[in-house]
């Protein structure tokens, strides 16, 4: 639907009215139930149940899934206006809120029609979550590295392994997970199945203590002579690599939305706090040094924002969009790790304490640089992309 | 020479004391624009209530005393209103902005084909005034255009009229209620043995910073005979009922003596207090924006300060 | 029952409020606007008033083009239809009520729902000056309503109590905040609404003159309260209530 708008319009910033109005009720939704609970959540590091019902409710989870399997058939222009608002109420519900589309993303871009019959609707239907199992305890960047199998046994493949760092899996009722068919064919042979969470044989492990981003759940899952119908493979063996790089593909400018999202929230925070308070008899606002800090934090975040509003634009016109994601994600993790680090200078010794909420962005920002892709890793997409054009 | 028609507002025969910020207003308009004003009074068996108000200045008292504006209708008052204003060819209609103030006077100002001022705050002439928008935080100046003007007065602007003795004629007035189509079923009172709040000359209010314990608000109310009032944020978790709300969105006050206790101080609260003469605020949080408007800070845990205050204030012999 | 209700396009209450340099108002340059609080809490009663007894909700907003956006997070909540009076420059409450009242007469509602002020010139006339013009009863400042058959029973917040009132229908019924929580446009919602009908209309083809029975001349901020003093101790600030404000 925003594609049209983008067709005809080819630079404009300019949001639709609907796309406003999506945007109204993310912020709402940020502003009146995410945020009043955020601290909790950080604190205690319980999971968001309630929060994450709700935003089901509204429809604020499975941006993703297409309108003829019960979802809304949103664009990506859509989705990164929208997690904006969500990761600006809190990064680590955005994040929770997110991974169904992480996990659901392989359905919707590789799967079968009949796949996509038996795995979308239910989850637009009722309250699910799902969990995209990708990396390893061994396998971090290096995604073909993985050394979770997968052995074909008539109707079935055998799944033995363990993923790491696995989103919502304590909560999850079904994973998307990626395993090998041949170690030594590394990323060749690779393949992707969804798995329901009844399946015997899963364990899911103890939650992380994360240092951020705690009210989402994050979690390690064991998987031992796991029976898996073939008709429950996505795509074909030796698919599996290419998936998973398409659905990165998508889901990094909603990782860069979230980071824009954060970003925000402690530059606001900041700016108001320059304002409020007083020393030398003055706002430290009218400094020039708390200045130029407000200053650079706004053109980072809005940098960022234009990056990321540039890669879901790409994806939604059908324009390859690797660089254009990951030009996204690594300058706005960058971003939103500065921005909160420099909202905690602005608050002085008041925004190292717990009593303050910007030294919570700041340890939920670190992770921006870590998941889905380090900033390391998206500076060698980068490179690679542009010099093998050379 | 502005001839000034002040509405009074009276329950079952009693008179409402906001009443008395309408005939400041009028006093104020009348010397201004060197006219006069009546005051009407309107219900059934107002006679107490007409005689109470021959002593206040006005050219005559209008009684409209009618059994079938015993309870008060928008529909009835309305009309019977604009009648009288209409026979006694007023040019400005006023009226303290009550809840019944402000649901009555635009249907006035419909039937006279007038303009009408909200909750002016100053006459700065016949036909212009001055009055809140957006909550208080800004004032605008305002014009009507048309010949008969109706305006509604904020209490808190205009103290309540001293009596100036003499004796201002009364006059019995028809009053033809119409047929109203809209019945009263019940009027149910909040009782309280607390002065009320927009009447108290002392406010205690609590916020979020209780955590839901009003307790100490409660005694230190008592401790000073003060009435009490809460933040939004009280109101909406459920703490206190709706009608204690001091803000935009609930009660306006203006005590001699505010004291916002575990309050922040959101703008929404301000917009209900800071005509307060003098306000105190006590919050542990030393960067709450309450401390930025009151006259007095107090930085500390409302729980132990609070009843230290209560003890200081009874040592001190003050309050009820 | 058919129910009209309005959407009034305003300034977020949340925004710092800035004057034209010229102090002819606020300036509304880049600001974000809203629904009327109080409009919300109509939309969301007459709504659930709908779901209760069928019907239909009519959705009304007048100015410029722009506020067919609050139109439509009306119709996103759940309004079925719109009608965008198109109108430009400052409309009061007496030219939003004799516009309305045109309305009503083409519409034909049983009840019009508004919100009791709008939250920017806060002069809470418009509903019920409506309810003038059309010969209807009243029942301003809602707290709870009750649709049975052809009347209405209403409890109003007044100083002092809780009012209830029987209204015959066709009525007017202005919305205080406590009426009921207004719900968030669903994603969904928002969705269904952009498929929805809305009419335009001016002021001019209902035959409404809209010239102003009340101008703003000029605005001013009100002198801000400045912070006082920081005491230390309880027995410091009761000793300066009595000596220095001397209102103990």
């Amino acid at each position: 639907m925003t594609t049209a708008t983008h067709a005809s319009n080819p630079i404009g910033f300019s949001l639709t009215d609907e796309q406003k109005q999506l945007q109204e009720t993310a912020r709402k939704f940020a502003a009146e139930v995410i945020r009043p609970v955020a601290p909790h959540h950080d604190r205690t590091e319980e999971f968001p149940e309630k929060v994450l019902r709700k935003a089901h409710e509204l429809g604020l989870i499975n941006l993703i899934i297409p309108e003829q399997y019960g979802g809304l058939g949103l664009s990506a222009v859509d989705g990164v206006v929208m997690t904006e608002e969500a990761a600006w109420g809190c990064a680590g519900m955005a994040t929770s809120i997110m991974a169904n589309d992480l996990a659901l993303s392989p359905i919707v871009l590789d799967a079968s029609e009949e796949q996509k019959e038996e795995w979308l609707p239910k989850f637009t239907k009722e309250y699910r979550l799902a969990s995209f199992c990708l990396s390893e305890p061994g396998a971090g960047s290096d995604v073909a590295g993985m050394t979770t199998t997968a052995r074909r046994d008539g109707d079935y493949y055998i799944l033995n392994g363990a993923k790491q760092w696995i989103t919502n899996a304590t909560y999850a009722d079904q994973f998307t997970v990626f395993a090998t068919l041949d170690k030594s064919q590394r990323h060749k042979a690779l393949a992707a199945f969804i798995v329901p969470r009844d399946t015997p044989g899963i364990t899911v492990g103890k939650p992380e203590d994360k240092m951020g981003q705690r009210a989402s759940n994050t979690a390690p899952v064991i998987f031992e002579d796991v029976k898996v119908p073939v008709r429950n493979r996505i795509g074909e063996e030796g698919q599996g690599f290419m998936i998973a790089m398409r659905t990165l593909d998508k889901s990094r400018p909603m990782v860069a939305a979230l980071c824009v999202g954060l970003a925000r929230a402690a530059m606001e925070y900041a700016m108001d706090y320059a304002n409020e308070r007083k020393q030398f008899n003055q706002p430290i606002a009218n400094f020039q040094a708390i200045q130029f800090l407000i200053a650079n934090m706004a053109m980072k975040t809005e940098a960022s924002r234009l990056l990321t509003w540039q890669a879901a634009w790409a994806l939604d016109a059908g324009i390859r969009s690797t660089l254009y994601s990951s030009y996204a994600k690594s300058f706005a993790a960058d971003t939103c790790m500065e921005v909160t680090t420099d909202a905690v200078q602005v608050y002085g010794g008041y925004g190292y304490t717990k009593e303050y909420p910007v030294e919570k962005l700041m340890r939920d920002a670190k992770l921006m640089q870590i998941y889905e892709g380090t900033a390391q890793v998206q500076r060698m997409v980068i490179a690679r992309e542009l010099l093998s054009k050379r | 020479m502005a001839k000034i028609l002040v509405v009074a507002e009276q329950y079952l025969g009693q008179l409402r004391s906001a009443t008395l910020s309408a005939v400041s207003a009028a006093r104020a308009a009348a010397e201004k624009t060197g006219g006069d004003y009546a005051i009407l009074v309107l219900g059934s068996n107002v006679g107490e209530v007409a005689d109470k108000l021959t002593g206040y200045g006005a050219s005559k008292v209008l009684v409209a005393d009618n059994p079938v504006l015993e309870r008060y209708l928008a529909e009835s008052y309305g009309k019977v209103v604009a009648d009288v204003a209409k026979a006694e060819g007023a040019e400005l209609v006023l009226m303290t902005s009550t809840t019944t103030g402000k649901d009555l006077l635009p249907r006035v100002a419909a039937r006279l084909g007038a303009g009408m001022a909200s909750d002016i705050t100053e006459v700065l002439g016949a036909k212009a005034f001055k009055r809140p928008m957006f909550a208080g935080n800004v004032i605008a100046s305002v014009e009507v255009t048309t010949p008969v003007v109706v305006a509604s007065v904020r209490g808190t602007a205009y103290s309540p009229a001293e009596a100036t003795g003499g004796a201002s004629a009364k006059e019995t007035v028809s009053a033809d209620p119409g047929t109203p189509k809209t019945k009263f079923v019940s009027f149910d009172e909040t009782k309280s043995d607390r002065p009320g709040l927009t009447e108290a000359r002392i406010v205690v209010s609590g916020g979020r910073g209780t955590k839901g314990d009003f307790k100490p608000i409660e005694q230190l109310a008592d401790a000073l005979g003060a009435a009490m009032g809460a933040s939004r944020a009280a109101v909406d978790a459920g703490w206190v009922p709706n009608d204690m709300q001091v803000g935009q969105t609930g009660k306006v006050v203006a005590p001699e003596l505010y004291i916002a206790v575990g309050i922040s101080g959101a703008i929404q609260h301000w917009a209900g207090m800071k005509d307060s003469k003098v306000i105190v605020a006590i919050n542990k949080d030393g960067e709450a924006p309450i401390f930025q408007g009151a006259d007095y800070g107090l930085i500390g845990d409302l729980f132990k300060v609070v009843p230290e205050l209560v003890d200081e204030f009874k040592k001190a012999g003050v309050g009820a | 029952m058919k129910i009209l209700v309005t959407a009034k396009r305003l300034m977020d209450p949340e925004t710092k409020i800035k004057l034209k340099k010229d102090n002819s108002g606020v300036d509304l340059e880049g600001v974000k606007f809203v629904v009327n609080p109080f409009d919300e809490n109509a939309i969301e009663e007459a709504l659930r008033l709908k779901e209760k007894h069928g019907g239909e909700v009519v959705v009304v907003s007048i100015g410029k083009p722009e506020v067919v956006e609050q139109i439509r997070t009306g119709l996103a909540m759940g309004g079925d239809r719109g009608i965008h009076v198109n109108a430009d420059g400052e409309i009061d409450s007496d030219a939003v009520a004799r516009i309305l009242a045109k309305l009503v007469e083409e519409e034909k509602p049983d009840l019009v729902l508004m919100g009791k002020q709008a939250v920017d010139d806060d002069s809470s006339q418009a509903g019920q000056l409506l309810a003038e013009y059309l010969g209807w009863g009243q029942a301003c400042f809602a707290s709870k309503v009750e649709v049975n058959g052809t009347t209405a029973t209403v409890t109003r917040e007044v100083d002092g109590g809780l009012e209830t009132l029987e209204l015959q229908l066709p009525a007017l019924v202005t919305a205080d905040l406590r009426l009921n929580e207004p719900r968030y446009a669903s994603l969904p919602g928002i969705m269904k609404a952009k498929k929805k009908e809305v009419k335009e209309v001016t002021p001019a083809s209902l035959g409404v003159d809209v010239a102003p029975k009340v101008k703003v001349t000029g605005v001013t901020v009100p002198p801000a309260r400045s912070a006082g003093k920081k005491v230390e101790s309880v027995q410091e600030l009761v000793q300066m209530l009595k000596t220095e404000a001397k209102v103990l």
